[in-house]
């Protein structure tokens, strides 16, 4: 990384106006450590700040990044805490707003946040325990280096003498803040890989008021929209009349082919909502389920983007002993997180206000200034927990309604959707279809591997550079998209919550072809990337390897045990690696999914408690969502709009999950996703081990009926 | 609209509402009870769950008017200073990831522990299978509806 000069202010130090220390860090730019102290500002009005140390010795740490239910909010003071040597029990956490001058990447999406920050976290932690401990060998008359420091005291240890960081904080924000930090050796982490509950906890339990759609101001409005009710709809009319008259202080406006309805109270605005009376145009391209299954055939057998080619493919399918081909796939899906989309806006003359649950707040402060044709500083966001996102949050889509209602009713306004406005408001995972081919020799070595995808708004819905590749010395990716009027986005681990899937059932297939065992096969495999690569590789294979051979050791791999069929699955995600096995038994004649075995390779694990969270929360949600997720339409509606009709996994459905964490010491990588995706595959395959079927399509449930019918 | 006066969390609430507005609205809109939450407004997901006369019930779908004259708790009700058995076992297991459903969570298995002291798995789950976690986090909720019928 280059020093860029004109962000050389990484940190500033401040005194607060009442005593103690203010730690202000600028994220960007980590290798230029310059440090500045500011002028002494009055107190709390520069609170606003990444770390402070009261007199009281109580430590409050500004967490940027949005809390979505990944537990970033918990995993980021950690990291800071732990360079501090701070006693875990006198630390505040507190949610920082949008700070595009202070903060960079203020986002939740991507398994990003915790390898973006932790080295900037450690730093932050670090220079402001250095800082304490000059001030107190100054104090002493000692050298610095004599000084250590332990749970909020530094400690000199020739005298005994020790000063509790309360107490320094007013001196130590008198010095001026190190240029270069010494941070700790890993082995000496205590809260680091230590377990550590939700930040979050004690309010939530008690029903606090933390989410968007909990966000009260005084003199609020409250509304809801209608929108188009088929994806390609445009609005042609609207009578409100009877609307208007349902209740006081309705109004009813519309922008953009929506129409919204505006009130003093949920239930007020949502029955008016149901009296207005709207004309939608005919639309021609409409799209039903059945249209989409003749799309993709139409994909599948037409000219495709050609992502990655290495060796001849057609000479090695020419030369095969046996060739394997299958076809996988996947229907739309709604995130469906609990708390449907909200958001509050005040756009004022001077300013505009938003509050609510985003996974990207910079985003929506820059789309809705340039809606409102507004500069950017004039917005400002505040975050508010969120009720789960899944992906679904990273859209602004329901921010800038919220603006836009705000700004054409001049008044503070909260936006909430329905759960069928949210299921049947888009942004969807999206639907995605897989052809494989792989050629094998007579020794059943794979020698020829064909991976085309097919998606509706996908984008390249394969990603090419993934195992097998590297490991196969002819290979052909390509990929086709129909661009449709169904909207899509991000949905948690995007492509690979479902190509994963598709690619580890159909190794399983290969490696049945060819008699071998799955995880052998894999790790044959591994091993000609790392010999004999083909091609450039992205993953790192003794990493892959390390979580494979856990997962096996975990789950008794190759060892028989009676009735129990287990089903191999590996993936490399969002720069984490998991493998699962999943172990099938027969009950009544039924496959029955009766646990899953995780070995799990994020690098050192920041939190016990989260990591095992957000790893078993991963594999319920692949489980579900395998077994049972299907979006469907007809006309451009989704035919499924409430938890009536779409099925989430439920308690009684979960298995028993064991995670194990590889924990190599390196750098930690991100937790939010890369659970995912292995589980549709470990599943699968455990399942056609159990019963000798095959699954292809999901939700599995759909596919075949019979067979789970003791799932239901 | 009408007037009630709602036995809620031990004390008498003045509310003006619709007769059919719903009890999760009156609660969030009017009385800034907002730990009962909505999540789909047809009872299919439980995460606005409160005890009407100490039975779990789903306020999304019950009218205000049916519930005037009933005792209502809410989270914010079930113990005073959040230390209910259930309250106290979410926490020491770390339940949360979003924490969105776990009020109608905690709601759920306080009426269920109430009634059945010393459960099974089974009746755990069947107890706890009508409310959705779309976190995934159904492990430590059963771990923590165990660890609180130790301390009921």
């Amino acid at each position: 990384m280059t020093k860029n000069n004109s962000r050389r202010d990484f940190l500033k130090s401040t005194a607060l106006s009442a005593g103690g220390l203010i730690l202000g860090f600028n994220w960007f730019g980590q290798e230029a450590l310059a440090a500045e102290i500011v002028a002494s500002e009055a107190g709390n009005t520069t609170f606003n700040a990444f770390l402070s140390i009261q007199t009281d010795g109580i430590v409050t740490i500004f967490s940027p990044n949005p809390e979505i239910g990944q537990g970033i909010k918990t995993a980021f003071p950690i990291i800071v805490a732990e360079e501090l040597d701070v006693d875990w029990a006198n630390v505040k956490v507190v949610q920082a707003p949008l700070d595009t001058k202070k903060f960079e990447r203020q986002v939740a999406g991507g398994s990003g946040s915790i390898p973006h920050s932790w080295q900037r976290l450690r730093k932050a932690g670090a220079t402001a325990r250095q800082m304490l401990v000059e001030a107190a060998a100054k104090q002493w008359g000692v050298s610095a280096t004599e000084c250590l420091t332990e749970k909020s005291f530094v400690i000199h240890t020739a005298s005994g003498k020790k000063l509790g960081y309360g107490e320094l904080a007013t001196e130590a924000a008198k010095l001026t803040p190190p240029t270069d930090v010494k941070l700790k050796d890993k082995k000496d982490f205590k809260l680091i890989g230590s377990t550590i509950k939700g930040v979050d906890n004690q309010a939530l339990l008690i029903g606090k008021p933390l989410f968007g759609l909990d966000f009260y101001r005084e003199g609020m409005k409250f509304a809801m929209i209608q929108r188009p009710p088929a994806f390609g709809m445009k609005l042609k009319s609207f009578d409100a009349l009877e609307a208007k008259a349902s209740a006081s202080g309705i109004e009813v406006v519309s922008f953009k082919d929506k129409v919204a309805i505006v009130g003093k109270s949920t239930w007020e605005v949502k029955k008016a909502r149901d009296l207005v009376k709207i004309e939608w145009e005919k639309a021609a391209n409409l799209e039903s389920s059945d249209d989409h299954n003749r799309i993709f055939k139409e994909l599948l057998d037409g000219k495709n983007e050609v992502r990655r080619k290495d060796g001849d493919v057609e000479t090695a399918f020419k030369n095969a002993a046996k060739i394997v081909e299958a076809e996988y796939q996947c229907p739309f899906l709604p995130h469906n997180p609990m708390e449907p989309m909200n958001f509050f806006a005040h756009v004022r003359e001077d300013g505009v206000e938003l509050v609510g649950p985003t996974q990207t707040p910079q985003n929506a402060q820059n789309q809705t200034a340039k809606l409102l044709n507004i500069p950017a500083e004039k917005v400002t966001v505040e975050l508010t927990k969120m009720g789960g996102g899944f992906g679904r949050r990273l859209g602004t889509d329901y921010v800038l309604e919220a603006a836009e209602l705000s700004s054409i009713i001049k008044a503070p306004v909260k936006v909430m959707w329905t759960r069928e406005d949210d299921m049947g408001g888009g942004s969807y995972r999206p639907a995605v279809r897989y052809r494989f081919r792989a050629a094998l020799d007579k020794q059943g070595n794979m020698i020829g591997y064909t991976l085309r995808g097919a998606g509706l708004n996908a984008g390249n819905s394969t990603r090419q550079d993934n195992f097998p590749a590297g490991a196969v010395p002819n290979l052909l990716i390509d990929s086709a998209e129909h661009k449709s009027p169904i909207t899509t986005g991000p949905w948690r681990a995007p492509i690979t919550n479902f190509l994963a899937f598709a690619e580890q059932s159909f190794i399983d297939e290969v490696a049945t072809a060819a008699g071998k065992d799955a995880v052998q096969f894999r790790l044959e495999l591994l091993e000609k990337a790392k010999t004999a690569p083909a091609g450039e590789i992205k993953y790192n294979i003794d990493r892959m390897k390390a979580v494979i051979e856990l997962a096996a050791e975990k789950s008794g791999w190759g060892k028989k045990k009676k009735g129990v069929s287990l089903g191999f699955s590996v993936y490399f995600s969002h720069a984490s690696y998991v493998a699962q096995v999943a172990e099938v038994v027969i009950k009544k004649g039924k496959p029955v999914l009766q646990k899953i075995y995780a070995a799990v390779d994020c690098g050192i694990v920041v939190n016990q408690s989260g990591a095992r969270n957000q790893v078993t929360g991963g594999i319920v949600d692949g489980i579900g969502h395998a077994m049972y997720g299907n979006l469907t339409f007809k006309n451009g509606t989704p035919d499924q709009k409430n938890f009536n009709a779409f099925r989430l996994i439920k308690m009684n459905e979960v298995p028993a999950i064991e995670v194990s964490f590889v924990n190599n010491g390196i750098d930690p990588t991100g937790l939010g996703e890369p659970a995912l995706p292995p589980t549709g595959g470990s599943v699968a395959n455990a399942i056609f081990k159990a019963t000798g079927k095959r699954l292809r399509n999901q939700p599995f449930i759909e596919e075949d009926q019979k067979l789970f019918e003791s799932f239901s | 609209m009408a007037n009630y006066n709602l036995k809620i969390n031990g004390q008498t609430l003045k509310t003006e509402a619709s007769p059919d507005t719903p009890l999760l609205w009156v609660l969030r809109d009017n009385l800034g009870l907002v730990g009962t939450k909505y999540g789909c407004g047809m009872a299919q997901c439980g995460a606005c769950t409160v005890h009407i006369n100490g039975e779990a019930t789903r306020s999304c779908v019950l009218p205000v008017s049916a519930v005037a004259d009933a005792t209502i708790t809410t989270i914010e009700g079930l113990s005073e200073k959040g230390d209910h058995p259930v309250q106290k076992a979410w926490d020491a297991i770390d339940v949360p990831q979003c924490g969105y459903c776990q009020t109608g969570q905690m709601m759920t298995a306080a009426a269920f522990l109430k009634k059945n002291a010393k459960p099974s798995l089974e009746e755990i789950e069947a107890a706890m299978s009508g409310n959705i976690c779309r976190c995934g986090t159904y492990h430590r909720i059963k771990e923590a509806v165990q660890l609180a019928a130790t301390k009921m």
